[in-house]
């Protein structure tokens, strides 16, 4: 991690061709070193943070006042900042018989600043949750005594979890974690709050601003999906093809015992959804043997999306990869514990994120922890099942190479969609797709559930997502349009689409879908539009391809002479 | 430790904190005469010497020195 110092050099660079993103600091103690590394580290990560500052400890009044300058700044994201230093003179303060009760009192105010903030403004709120201390008034003995600081401490910290369960646009900056891996006496420096009333130390600043750029940047759409790994030496210790099955560091052999926990982890990324591939120098069959046969192994071949073991150069492999799974470079993590594989894939595919490792691999984990590579903005239980969806595709792939004509594999496929509006059962996973599509969106405009539920039911719009199974499996929900009702023009919001189900004439069954929304309500044209981004090229002849005329950069289509186009899929309302 | 020896050594400090290679200081040198040493940088300032010297000031004296010449005789001082 950079050092505050470099991190705040950052300021004086050209920020011009960066994503602005409008950020508001509020704090109950100095923020400006906070605004200023939050500002720096960013644009490390891409991001032009617009930032407005309030002036120190004016948190009620900027919230609470929907006239103030915080409102008018409209940010898409309002940053709260209440340390664990204030929180204890409030509580000394408090009444020693209202003391059982302060958590409770300070969560409500919280819900509070997130209510009125985002009943008068389309934002997103990010709390800090509290460094815990022990203020041993009562020793260790506090954990026995409700009226206690550290119980009440404790207390608001698992109700913050429990308020962002409740609220979707309410998420919490884990500063405790952040301050247990530092410490109090390093991520607090006493000296400086008493000079300054700054209460995060310079070492733990850039953290600090990492973690928020990590949730801003995951509500953003951009995050990671896919984990590559080598084997030898990183997932186990040894190399397979010399050393054999028997003697290959894992379980109890030699510090196997830190590759076990790697993987251990590793499997609960896979289980909320993350893809797993292998990318290894070795003979396949050599490779896969651990998987298959070794009884320590955590992982097993199931686990794992795609597997390429070959000689190949890995930057190639990992291009292959990419071709079967259908998602950026810039969502893969590729982990390697050899630095020349590492550099060659960094100088080869560059948007692919490659981690360093440690040279001592009982280190990788702790190192891998800190990096937090896989924040996410969304979690539904079906993600875990994910890679089990890729390896249908990839069977697939295998099934289409039989059939010598495109149409012929489609049929055979025997695919149904079942169509439906937006409700509060599929919302999650429609706000999930708008905050993750970025290829197959042709106005990539996000949203989040809470706006999801409110188009539902919306009288101006109509609203329609689409799941898609086959033969070889369920693909879940993988489409969502939003139509935008204008006299007699129906005006496509949303089309998006999971890049896994490219190829299967699910556009066209979408068309036909739209038409005949459109004709049972009585709209004659049929108004669609392309915002290009930096991911989304692969639709940017989309109308065109299915017959819609552009003018003034919009593309139409005549209801009423429509022909139905082809498509191999059954609708199943 | 030498005073010269000690003021070339925060002289890189100041350079690097406040991003600015053509910072020369000596022992009459305040906070005025630095555009870019402000009260926010002072603590930058101040954090980057403990570091570099493996010492520790007290609150009192980073609040009393009034120029270079009084940082040098606190690191002096340790």
């Amino acid at each position: 991690m950079k050092s505050f110092n470099e991190i705040k050099k950052n300021l004086k660079k050209d920020f011009s061709s960066l994503k602005k993103i409008r950020v508001a600091v509020v704090g109950d103690s100095s923020t400006q070193f906070l605004t200023q590394s939050l500002r720096g580290y960013a644009y490390e990560e891409g991001y032009d943070f617009e930032i407005y500052e309030a002036d120190f400890d004016q948190i009620e009044r900027q919230i609470f006042d929907t006239s103030s300058s915080l409102y008018e700044f409209k940010p898409e994201f309002v940053i709260i900042f209440q340390g664990t230093q204030k929180l204890i003179k409030k509580f000394y303060k408090v009444d020693k018989s209202n003391a059982t009760t302060f958590s409770e009192e300070h969560i409500k105010t919280v819900e509070n600043f997130y209510f009125t903030l985002t009943n008068n403004l389309k934002t997103k709120v990010i709390y800090f949750n509290f460094s815990e201390i022990n203020d041993n008034v009562f020793g260790n003995f506090s954990t026995k005594v409700e009226q206690s600081f550290t119980y009440q401490l404790r207390k608001i910290n698992f109700e913050l979890m429990n308020l962002s369960i409740r609220n979707k646009n309410f998420f919490t900056m884990d500063y405790c974690a952040i301050s247990s891996m530092f410490g109090k006496q390093k991520s607090f420096d006493s000296k400086i709050y008493y000079i300054t009333d700054m209460v995060l130390s310079l070492d733990v600043l850039p953290w600090v601003a990492k973690n928020i750029t990590d949730i801003i940047s995951a509500i953003s759409g951009k995050f990671k999906k896919c984990l590559i790994l080598d084997l030898d030496n990183t997932m186990w210790g040894g190399i397979i093809g010399d050393d054999g099955i028997e003697n290959i560091q894992i379980g109890d052999l030699g510090i196997g015992k830190a590759f076990t926990e790697l993987q251990l982890w590793i499997k609960q990324l896979k289980e909320r959804g993350i893809i797993l591939a292998v990318c290894s120098k070795n003979n396949e069959s050599t490779a896969k043997e651990p998987f298959e046969k070794h009884p320590d192994m955590v992982l097993s071949l199931n686990d794992i999306a795609v597997f390429v073991a070959n000689w190949d150069n890995k930057a190639d492999n990992i291009r292959y990869i990419q071709s079967v799974l259908n998602i950026g470079f810039d969502s893969m993590v590729f982990l390697d514990d050899n630095p020349f594989e590492r550099n060659m894939v960094r100088t080869h595919v560059p948007d692919v994120l490659v981690p360093e490792l440690p040279e001592d691999p009982s280190l990788y984990l702790e190192h891998l922890l800190e990096l937090n590579l896989f924040e996410t903005a969304s979690f539904s239980e079906e993600d875990g099942d994910r890679t089990k969806q890729y390896q249908e595709e990839a069977g697939r792939v295998v099934a289409q190479k039989s059939f010598t004509n495109e149409d012929d594999f489609l049929a055979d496929l025997n695919m149904i969609s079942e169509v439906k509006g937006f409700n509060k059962f599929n919302a999650p996973r429609v706000a999930q797709l708008s905050q993750r599509s970025n290829q197959f969106n042709l106005r990539t405009v996000r949203y989040t559930e809470d706006d999801i539920e409110k188009l539902s039911s919306s009288k101006e719009h109509a609203s329609l997502s689409f799941t898609l199974k086959d033969k070889f499996g369920d693909n879940g929900l993988i489409s969502v349009i939003i139509l935008l009702k204008q006299k007699d023009t129906m005006f496509i919001d949303t089309w998006l689409m999971s890049c896994r189900v490219l190829k299967r004439g699910m556009e066209n069954f979408t068309l036909n879908t739209i038409i005949k929304i459109a004709r049972e309500n009585g709209f004659s044209t049929i108004c669609g539009e392309y915002i290009p981004t930096s991911k989304n090229a692969m639709v940017q002849d989309h109308y065109a391809r299915l017959g819609f005329v552009e003018e003034n950069s919009k593309w139409y289509l005549n209801v009423s002479n429509y022909q139905e186009k082809k498509c191999f899929i059954t609708a199943n309302y | 430790m030498e005073k010269t020896q000690i003021l070339s050594e925060i002289n890189e400090i100041f350079k690097d904190v406040l991003d600015n290679d053509e910072i020369l200081i000596n022992e009459a040198t305040k906070a005025s005469d630095i555009d870019e040493w402000d009260s926010l940088s002072h603590i930058q300032l101040v954090v980057a010497i403990e570091k570099y010297f493996k010492i520790k000031f007290s609150s009192s004296e980073i609040r009393e020195w009034k120029d270079v010449g009084e940082m040098i005789k606190s690191i002096q001082s340790k």
